[in-house]
């Protein structure tokens, strides 16, 4: 099973020709992703790693059909190329880039309602089916068939934890990056609706940070809908307030989204938090 | 990036929303000769800090000589730290009743979202949530007239003034979208005998949306430091303490703050210089550090996109062309690993696997320093 993508999805890569793109594009072949085409504007009919590249995203569909595509695309051009994706019928976007303005993230998200898409980001590593497919940045040794499933908002912090799972021999289901800005397509309760659905994923880590209110949303959400156990890290304990650490979500602003109200938010659910990182792997053992 | 009031009022004229007749001016003399047009004035310090008013930026005259004096007081003043080198001068409005109104970005609904009150003037945390309307708009349509006409059942508001609010609002959401704001904010909104008038402006545009806003000026809140450190595109944050700390990751960066802070140390900084750095912007980022005086570097790099032996190198290269002999904890785990840790060991620095171990060390080393 596993959630959102399998070893059938059939992937295109926006912005393949580009030096971020056809190096990851290596990297998801080299995992078993089923990537069917490329596209960049002005490069059809060339291949990056044995993959047919075409003009634009409808001629890549006529081509090679595909349902999901990931972008590589500098992000003053996100927009136009994440709306050219969702209007020729791809279901599952994966935003990869950083910097994309905020209201062009709220006009992408508009839009794949409309046409009832799922977009995962934007400034996210992707996802991951492990051991099936792979449609984004994460190293791929690190993730192994078992049976955890994760969904974080930060990339590096997310590979830590699910590296200490790896380490003690605990596989993951999927992991999911819903990334770091303040408009991202999935929130953590699309995805823990998805893994309490899914029958190989026995336990889910969750790992939020500092700022907005999406830790909260998802304690209520646990404490009604959540069967199975859910593990936490929280990052952004030592963050003063006012000072955006990084993400553009990660900001302690008039009071709200603090550490310590998410860490009771999410207690208060039953939700374990763990102190550090590497308690997670305990944790769950304890779980399943 | 936050703009002044000033510069948020001339937008606001652009866009056709009522704001007070007033001048920007620079000095007690300006403010006179200002304040000799427009009778009665208000005088108010341009800082980028809220509460100017109970911190005594703000003021009142109701001739020139006195503007003269208060303006000369406030160009004296430090607000929150903040030089006051601007005031604007403003005809002192007739305020029958003060209102909130702000657009801004809804995270969770994914959306832009209105805020309007009627108990404006006050600070809005303490606007009780019942009193506070909180209306997502669809971005697809925008703001449409039976959105204002909707917004304005909910506030309880009627007759000419809901006229006003059909007028005032769109113009408003049209500023947000038109110039990437992530926050549009007027509080008070004044009901005067002349209709709505703007009688403060906050608005802030999105950074990442800055390049397709060339004529906006660049406004600066951040140290040097900081400065120098958005000149590079790295995230960086100054904090107090005594370990700079460098990642790869806001997340991981943040969490390797939390684990010094866990083990009783004090970190000096938050340093994200990204995934996929190169030698050029690892050794950037370590110079800005050191920039710092710190007693112990941390450096903390779990390597996807970003390549160990890269930052190895690069670690290696600014060590030796710079001297430098203060302690380092290595954590260095990920893509391209073996080069990266032989790369270090061979220039005699030890490396650590682990987050936690590394850590420790830093702060071991900080105490002992």
């Amino acid at each position: 099973m596993a959630i959102y993508i399998n070893k059938q999805t059939r992937v295109l890569v926006q912005g393949i020709t580009g030096k971020q793109g056809s190096f990851h594009s290596g990297q998801m072949l080299e995992y078993g992703t089923g990537i069917v085409g490329g596209v960049s504007p002005g490069k059809g009919g060339q291949s990056v790693e044995g993959v047919p590249v075409f003009d634009t995203v409808f001629e890549a569909m006529e081509q090679q059909p595909a349902e999901a595509s990931i972008l590589f695309i500098p992000a003053p051009f996100a927009r136009d190329a994440a709306l050219e994706a969702l209007d020729a019928g791809i279901k599952l976007l994966v935003l990869i880039p950083e910097h994309i303005p905020l209201h062009d993230a709220m006009d992408i998200m508009a839009y794949a309602k409309t046409k009832g898409a799922v977009v995962v980001g934007p400034n996210t590593f992707g996802l991951v089916s492990s051991g099936q497919s792979k449609i984004g940045i994460m190293p791929n040794k690190y993730f192994i068939p078992g049976p955890v499933g994760v969904v974080s908002r930060s990339g590096t912090l997310c590979y830590e934890i699910v590296g200490h799972l790896t380490a003690s021999q605990t596989g993951t289901t999927t992991v999911v990056g819903l990334g770091g800005d303040r408009v991202v397509g999935l929130h953590f309760i699309d995805v823990l609706k998805q893994f309490e659905a899914d029958p190989e994923t026995k336990a889910i880590v969750l790992v939020g940070e500092i700022g907005g209110s999406a830790e909260e949303e998802a304690a209520e959400f646990i404490a009604r809908e959540i069967k199975k156990p859910v593990i936490a890290y929280l990052a952004g304990k030592s963050a003063p307030p006012g000072k955006r650490m990084g993400h553009a979500g990660a900001i302690i602003e008039r009071g709200k989204g603090t550490f310590d109200g998410k860490v009771k938010a999410l207690t208060a659910a039953g939700v374990k938090v763990a102190a550090l990182p590497a308690e997670i792997v305990q944790l769950i053992k304890e779980k399943i | 990036m936050k703009l002044y009031e000033y510069l948020g009022k001339e937008l606001f004229k652009e866009y056709g929303i009522p704001v007070p007749r007033g001048q920007v001016v620079v000095s007690a003399k300006e403010a006179a000769e200002a304040a000799a047009g427009l009778g009665d004035v208000v005088i108010k310090s341009q800082v980028l800090s809220g509460k100017r008013g109970k911190a005594g930026g703000i003021s009142f005259a109701s001739n020139p000589e006195q503007a003269h004096e208060e303006a000369g007081r406030i160009l004296q003043m430090k607000l929150n730290d903040l030089v006051v080198e601007k005031l604007l001068v403003e005809e002192k409005l007739q305020i029958e009743q003060e209102l909130y109104l702000a657009l801004t970005v809804d995270g969770s609904a994914k959306r832009p979202i209105v805020l309007a009150s009627l108990d404006g003037g006050m600070d809005i945390e303490e606007v009780p949530e019942e009193r506070m309307i909180k209306w997502p708009i669809d971005i697809s349509i925008g703001m449409q007239d039976y959105t204002v006409r909707e917004i304005c059942r909910r506030l309880g508001v009627s007759g000419q003034l809901q006229k006003e609010f059909l007028s005032f609002m769109p113009k408003l959401y049209q500023l947000f979208r038109d110039l990437d704001a992530e926050l549009a904010e007027i509080n008070p909104l004044a009901v005067t005998p002349q209709g709505l008038v703007a009688a403060d402006a906050k608005v802030t545009i999105d950074d990442d949306a800055l390049y397709r806003h060339p004529t906006l000026p660049k406004i600066k809140e951040k140290t040097a430091l900081e400065l120098r450190a958005e000149e590079l595109d790295l995230a960086y944050v100054e904090l107090d303490g005594n370990i700079a700390i460098m990642a790869n990751g806001a997340g991981i960066t943040m969490a390797t703050l939390d684990m010094v802070q866990h083990y009783g140390g004090q970190p000096a900084n938050f340093l994200d210089f990204g995934g996929g750095a190169d030698v050029e912007r690892t050794s950037q980022a370590l110079e800005l550090l050191l920039g710092t005086n710190p007693k112990v570097l941390l450096i903390n790099i779990f390597g996807g996109i970003t390549r160990c032996d890269v930052v190895a190198e690069a670690f290696v290269k600014v060590r030796d062309s710079k001297g430098f002999d203060l302690p380092v904890s290595f954590r260095l785990v990920g893509t391209n690993e073996t080069e990266g840790k032989a790369i270090l060991e061979k220039a005699g620095i030890r490396v650590f696997s682990t987050m936690d171990d590394a850590v420790r060390r830093a702060v071991e080393s900080a105490r002992a320093s």
